[in-house]
């Protein structure tokens, strides 16, 4: 089972400066997100802490907020679009 | 100039003065961070009484080495006296509207613009873009074209017809996005990313926002160099609630103004209120929500500042309201009836939720209340309709005696 995950250029450092990375399982958005910290373990502390997402992080799953479904518990299809994003846009 | 670097708003990181808005060890928000220790309060003074009429003349607290010009001059709307609707409100004798819709595109947002495009100039963009309500669309085309810069506004496909015609008419790239402000928003994250251009309130925006502060300034200047003792501002993404906050403090802090913190009162519309639920639920963070209020320019379900307006209204002694649809054309009414200031939704929101806070009994009558009243009432015309009749009659002395009232003074 295949996800895509999108990465914010903020991150691409640390995804050895990929845009799109590929993670080889599904499941739940928390799964995704464990796979792609031991491909990479230097995202891990840059977007979470004590196991939750920080407060300026927002992830979408086919393009929609997972904080208007299950938050990390959220249910990625195979073939699925993870998005991470900076919260910090926009607004007036 | 006092300008001295970014500083990310939750870890302290800090970043030179370039088109970055994130941090990127935490994600926090950046901020432009100043150092007033050599300034003179006195010089100052006289540096911004005789600085230019707009809000140029307060640049040594924005985020410029050297005084910026624009052709658009924007800012030092009037703040109008209000004894009328202070009267309603149970005899409120200082209540003050900073009616925004004096700036060159009707709203606060020329003020954000102006500090965004002049510091995407000094960086060399020659492409500015936006995710907009309506009031940013009509301040980034109309300053780019000014400029003579290129354009892209992107904007939910919903929006009043009144602010697409106000945005297209300056020859701006306008893209019209199916979905809602924060769907909008989300694709210009991505595009700028992708595009070397200044979104003015993406990559632009730890100096965009600055742009809110001399709104403080403004009318700290307007009342005589004292701070208010109370505001009460719009909510949307809570940059400028939080702004505001930083503009006063500044002042009061370098002992430019007199006066204490005022309290501080946010409002949301019903429709579109994840801040003001947090207040209510005594939540630090925000529970993004989908926008559904006649209060567009206001309808972000995602607020990107929600938790500094939050500590901002709390640590102030104020509150974040919300007041419904209805509420918010009866809060256009009561403006338009008592000051004579035509003021879009937003306005609407406001006013409304000073309204709330005034039956509530928690003004006393001699404090001093700045209202900001951020938009105007032309651009979202269909609020009004319905709200008020209309006589129809021939042209003929008879038919006016019949049908039209005369006032009882006659």
């Amino acid at each position: 089972m295949a996800v895509t995950v999108k990465i914010p250029a903020q991150l691409r450092p640390v995804v050895d400066n990929n845009a799109t990375v590929s993670v080889e399982t599904g499941g739940t958005v928390s799964e995704v997100l464990d796979a792609l910290y031991g491909q990479f373990p230097d995202l891990k502390d840059r977007i979470s802490e004590n196991g939750e997402l920080r407060r300026f992080v927002n992830v979408y799953v086919a393009d929609e907020d997972i904080r208007f479904a299950d938050g990390l518990e959220t249910a990625v299809a195979d073939g699925a679009e993870v998005t991470i994003l900076p919260a910090v846009a926009g607004g007036c | 100039m006092a300008v001295d670097a970014l500083k990310c708003k939750e870890c302290g990181t800090k970043y030179p003065l370039e088109a970055l808005f994130v941090c990127d060890q935490c994600f926090g928000p950046l901020e432009v961070e100043y150092d007033f220790s050599n300034i003179d309060v006195e010089e100052a003074k006289r540096t911004i009484q005789t600085g230019p009429q707009s809000i140029w003349r307060y640049s040594e607290f924005l985020p410029f080495t050297e005084r910026p010009k624009s052709r658009l001059a924007t800012g030092l709307s009037p703040l109008i006296h209000a004894p009328r609707l202070g009267e309603y409100l149970g005899g409120l004798k200082n209540v003050y509207v900073k009616n925004e819709a004096s700036n060159p595109t009707h709203s606060f947002k020329d003020r954000v613009v102006s500090v965004a495009m002049a510091k995407a100039q000094e960086l060399g963009y020659e492409v500015i873009a936006c995710a907009s309500t309506g009031n940013l669309a009509n301040a980034v085309a109309a300053h780019a074209a000014a400029a003579g810069l290129d354009s892209y506004v992107f904007i939910p496909t919903d929006l009043e017809e009144q602010k697409i015609l106000a945005t297209g008419v300056y020859g701006t790239e306008l893209v019209g996005v199916k979905g809602n402000y924060d769907d909008v928003n989300r694709l210009c994250t991505e595009l700028s990313a992708e595009y070397d251009w200044a979104f003015v309130n993406i990559n632009m925006r730890p100096y965009y926002s600055e742009g809110s502060k001399t709104l403080a300034y403004e009318a700290i200047e307007q009342l005589g160099w004292k701070v208010p003792d109370r505001i009460v501002s719009p909510i949307a993404s809570g940059s400028l609630f939080t702004k505001l906050y930083k503009g006063f403090n500044e002042w009061i802090d370098l002992g430019l103004a007199e006066g204490t913190t005022p309290t501080f009162h946010g409002a949301q519309a019903t429709g579109c209120n994840p801040v003001a639920d947090a207040f209510e639920d005594g939540r630090d963070f925000c529970k993004p929500v989908k926008p559904d209020t006649i209060a567009k320019s206001l309808a972000i379900g995602n607020p990107a500042d929600g938790p500094y307006a939050l500590d901002v209204a709390r640590s102030t002694g104020g509150s974040i309201e919300q007041v419904t649809d209805d509420e918010i054309r009866y809060g256009i009414k009561l403006l338009a009836h008592t000051t004579g200031v035509f003021t879009e939704t937003a306005g609407g929101v406001t006013v409304a939720s000073l309204k709330k806070i005034a039956e509530r009994g928690e003004i006393d009558p001699d404090e001093t209340v700045v209202v900001y009243v951020t938009g105007e009432g032309l651009k979202t015309l269909d609020a009004a309709r319905g709200t008020f009749e209309k006589y129809e009659i021939e042209p003929t002395v008879d038919a006016f005696n019949e049908f039209v009232p005369t006032p009882v003074t006659a």
